[in-house]
């Protein structure tokens, strides 16, 4: 019987997945018997790499454990979130501040770690946020994001967060052109030639990771989609991949699908810099948000700053140049020498290769087939190492080892084909289930990759999961690539929708990990240090209560004289100087989210009662055998009430009793 | 079913490899040890000394001499209240853990230091501190005490006991 049902499920398995995809398949299909012993990680055993996967239109990043897949964290980033109060605890709020003001959620597209000579350092991972563009810097001694700047004269910022090698900067690029900020915004949608612009931000990192626009290039509207940095030879330039060079500003589906060949943008940034110390940037006023969380005070604060310096590469010479490249393209990726840009046309039959050297060739000796919008445009045999034939259907991103191998993904014929750099030919290919997007080799986009596994992050989830309602979990595949052949290992599900990833070897990153906050250290200018200091200060309408947490009672617990009309701000510190120990704070009827505190850190919840009465509040994180206990009341009177602020812990015995003893 | 016995047999395999501990597997720092009750059913009771508890503190390393130091004394008071008077009062009254008054007569100076500089062990280990665990049910917390905050706090023990 249970043989039965296992060559049922078999079969089953075999026809959906000769139903579900147009290639033929072969033996690879099928997960061969060593998988489970190649992720499972026993009980208390660390996985062997973090995996920072973009959480999509869930806004936040989240991080695995590879190879068991294991979700270790979500990290709030662009997007609220409730369980940890951010963008809900007074201290997070600025952190997604905007020049438009505070807003809750964003895409998350792709995520960099920060480089040392061109390889993954483990000192911060960088996101972009694609609607409001913004980009984001998480540290990760403590996965927390300790910085947001805002992109002014932008609009989608997706082909970012790109790091130059010794990540002196981080690029950002419109997606969608428009006219710049300070201009007039207010013509006709279709005058997109005459008035749209696209600008390319370059943000300089400064030794304790703050982000900073060093300058922008303004360039043609066009737009700009992915971006890699070069590397060793290659440094001091960038690769923006660019579609609708029609300029189309409806059906882009057609009309921007309309020239044989768009371009990869070269920019020699290490040009730019050069215009911009000889004076040649000009000054845009413009308005934009920079937000930074500091650990000290554990509290973020928000900057409105209002200029940014402009390139005008038109002018400018030397900066851009245009390489054709078929077929709207998405991905432009970097091999470890530095001398392959990749390029991947998402509608094109084969993956052009460039050649670095013979693209300085061709602008040394002028090879230039015209200009676009003031552009130089390299002749495409100039500067073309090769092309990959017959590669798969819609070719998007690319990730290498260190064995001269790269990986493309294919969206359309949903596969994985590994391909040798030098001669161009196909070594392997294999499904994915199904569709899939972009893909991440462990440092696949470094100098030194470290190889052993690569990631597809799937588009459509379909049939691989147990059902739940029309929406899916999203869907990564990891694959075994130590071999010569690719072998799929497992199957695991993401949140949000899963763009770009990077994987790095653990040992780096979880040796700086810190555990808490040193009370003695925190400088938070509500913080309560010790029990004696807890208080109830009133400052007209506003109510400030010190408040501290230990296993298991906050101190005040009974709290009385709070009055409608009242604004009550609960700084809550927890006075706990231990790993894991954090206490939660939960307020009945509050139009707001918990707070999470860890130890030694103070966070605020702001409260509004709206009725007389009274109100409970208690900790949320099980935090001792006694965690039930750990509560507390407020006692709301009317706004013309007299009862004075009185607060206590252990002091406030019932009524009678009280008598008793007197 | 050949399928099944295969995935099984692997299975088995990979915990035969990585599972039997000890032998020619290096204990990776942090993996595996949880803390919490399980492990004191595998510590090992004799080398453990219940007088002076588990640390790096001894009697002659303390060396205590016979008077207080005032004002060691009160910077032990001042850390004692952001880091133990949330918990322990200075009296013989219990809060979420017991009084202190007379703590320095029921325990040795080298035992107190130990347990509060190095308590997860302790807990699993000391047969008077699982006793008291039992009474409170609350784990003492590691509060990352400094060897002279933990020296400052036992001063203050010290005075308050010394106190009528």
């Amino acid at each position: 019987m249970k043989k039965n049902i296992l060559t049922l499920a078999v079969g089953s398995l075999l026809v959906v997945s000769a139903f579900q995809s147009c290639k033929p398949k072969n033996s690879s299909n099928a997960v061969s018997g060593d998988a489970a012993a190649k992720t499972y990680v026993a009980p208390g055993k660390y996985d062997e790499m973090y995996n920072f996967v973009s959480g999509g239109f869930s806004g936040q990043m989240s991080c695995y454990g590879l190879p068991s897949g294991r979700l270790l964290r979500v990290i709030p980033v662009f997007a609220v979130d409730p369980e940890k109060g951010y963008g809900y605890s007074e201290e997070t709020k600025p952190m997604l501040n905007t020049s438009h003001g505070f807003i809750p959620w964003d895409d998350l597209h792709h995520v960099q770690l920060s480089k040392t000579n061109g390889d993954a350092d483990g000192r911060w991972v960088f996101a972009n946020a694609n609607n409001t563009p913004r980009l984001a810097r998480i540290d990760l001694k403590t996965f927390r994001t300790a910085e947001i700047i805002e992109l002014p004269n932008s609009a989608g910022n997706h082909s970012s967060p790109f790091l130059t090698e010794n990540t002196e900067y981080v690029v950002a690029g419109t997606r969608f052109s428009v006219p710049s900020d300070n201009a007039n915004g207010d013509v006709p949608i279709n005058t997109y030639k005459q008035n749209f612009k696209g600008y390319l931000s370059f943000v300089g990192i400064g030794k304790e990771g703050q982000m900073d626009i060093a300058f922008q290039l303004e360039c043609p509207g066009v737009n700009f989609d992915l971006s890699r940095a070069g590397k060793g030879k290659s440094h001091g330039w960038f690769f923006f991949s660019c579609y609708n060079t029609e300029q189309a500003n409806t059906l882009l589906e057609v009309n921007a699908s309309q020239k044989d060949k768009d371009f990869i943008m070269a920019v020699n940034w290490k040009k730019a810099e050069e215009y911009v110390k000889a004076g040649k940037g000009k000054k845009m006023p413009v308005k934009y948000a920079h937000n930074v969380y500091n650990e000290s005070n554990h509290t973020a604060t928000s900057e409105i700053r209002t200029e940014v310096l402009v390139l005008d590469t038109k002018e400018l010479a030397d900066i851009c140049y245009m390489m054709p490249c078929p077929k709207s393209p998405h991905g432009c990726d970097v091999d470890p020498t530095g001398e392959y840009i990749v390029g991947s046309g998402k509608l094109a039959a084969l993956i052009p290769v460039f050649s670095f050297d013979k693209m300085q060739k061709a602008i040394a000796d002028k090879s230039f087939d015209g200009q676009y919008e003031g552009i130089p445009v390299l002749k495409y045999e100039s500067v073309l190492y090769g092309e990959v034939k017959k590669p798969g259907l819609g070719p998007l991103h690319t990730e290498f080892d260190a064995k001269g191998n790269a990986y493309t993904s294919f969206f359309v014929s949903s596969e994985v084909v590994k391909w040798n750099i030098k001669d161009l030919k196909v070594l392997d290919r294999v499904p994915t289930f199904y569709s899939v997007g972009h893909l991440c080799v462990v440092g696949g986009d470094c100098r030194n990759p470290t190889g052993k596994y690569l990631i597809a992050y799937n588009k459509i989830t379909k049939d691989r999961y147990l059902p739940t309602g029309p929406e899916l979990a999203q869907s990564a595949q990891l694959f075994d690539i130590s071999g010569d052949k690719m072998q799929m290992i497992l199957d695991f599900p993401t949140i949000g929708e899963p763009h770009y990833a990077q994987a790095i070897l653990a040992d780096g990153i979880r040796k700086n990990q810190i555990k808490f906050f040193k009370i003695e250290d925190n400088k938070h200018p509500y913080v309560t240090k010790g029990e004696a200091e807890s208080k109830v200060v009133r400052e007209g309408n506003k109510v400030h209560v010190y408040m501290t947490c230990v296993r298991s009672h906050f101190a005040p617990d009974n709290i009385e004289g709070i009055k409608l009309g009242d604004e009550v701000y609960f700084h809550v510190t927890n006075l706990e100087q231990d790993w894991d120990v954090p206490h939660g704070f939960a307020m009945k009827g509050a139009i707001n989210a918990e707070l999470l505190i860890m130890p030694g850190e103070t966070q605020t919840l702001k409260w509004v009662p709206d009725r007389v009465g009274i109100s409970p509040f208690y900790c949320t994180d099980f935090c001792s055998a006694l965690h039930q206990e750990m509560q507390g009341y407020v006692r709301v009177s009317p706004a013309s009430s007299n009862v004075p602020i009185a607060f206590s812990l252990g002091t406030n015995l019932p009524k009678d009793e009280a008598a008793a003893t007197k | 079913m050949r399928i099944i016995v295969v995935l099984a047999s692997f299975i088995t395999i990979s915990t035969f490899l990585t599972g039997c501990g000890g032998g020619d597997e290096k204990k990776t720092e942090g993996q595996g040890g949880v803390q919490g009750a399980p492990q004191s059913m595998v510590s090992d009771p004799v080398s453990y000394d219940p007088k002076r508890g588990e640390g790096k503190f001894t009697l002659e390393s303390l060396a205590l001499p016979a008077t207080i130091d005032a004002s060691m004394a009160g910077a032990g008071q001042s850390l004692a209240a952001v880091k133990c008077t949330s918990c322990h009062k200075t009296t013989t009254e219990k809060l979420v853990g017991p009084g202190w008054k007379g703590v320095t007569t029921r325990r040795a100076p080298d035992w107190i230091m130990n347990f509060i500089t190095n308590p997860d062990p302790m807990i699993d280990k000391d047969p008077q501190v699982q006793a008291m665990l039992e009474l409170c049910l609350v784990r003492m917390p590691n509060q990352s005490l400094t060897d002279t905050d933990a020296r400052s706090i036992l001063e203050f023990m010290r005075q308050n006991d010394a106190a009528k």
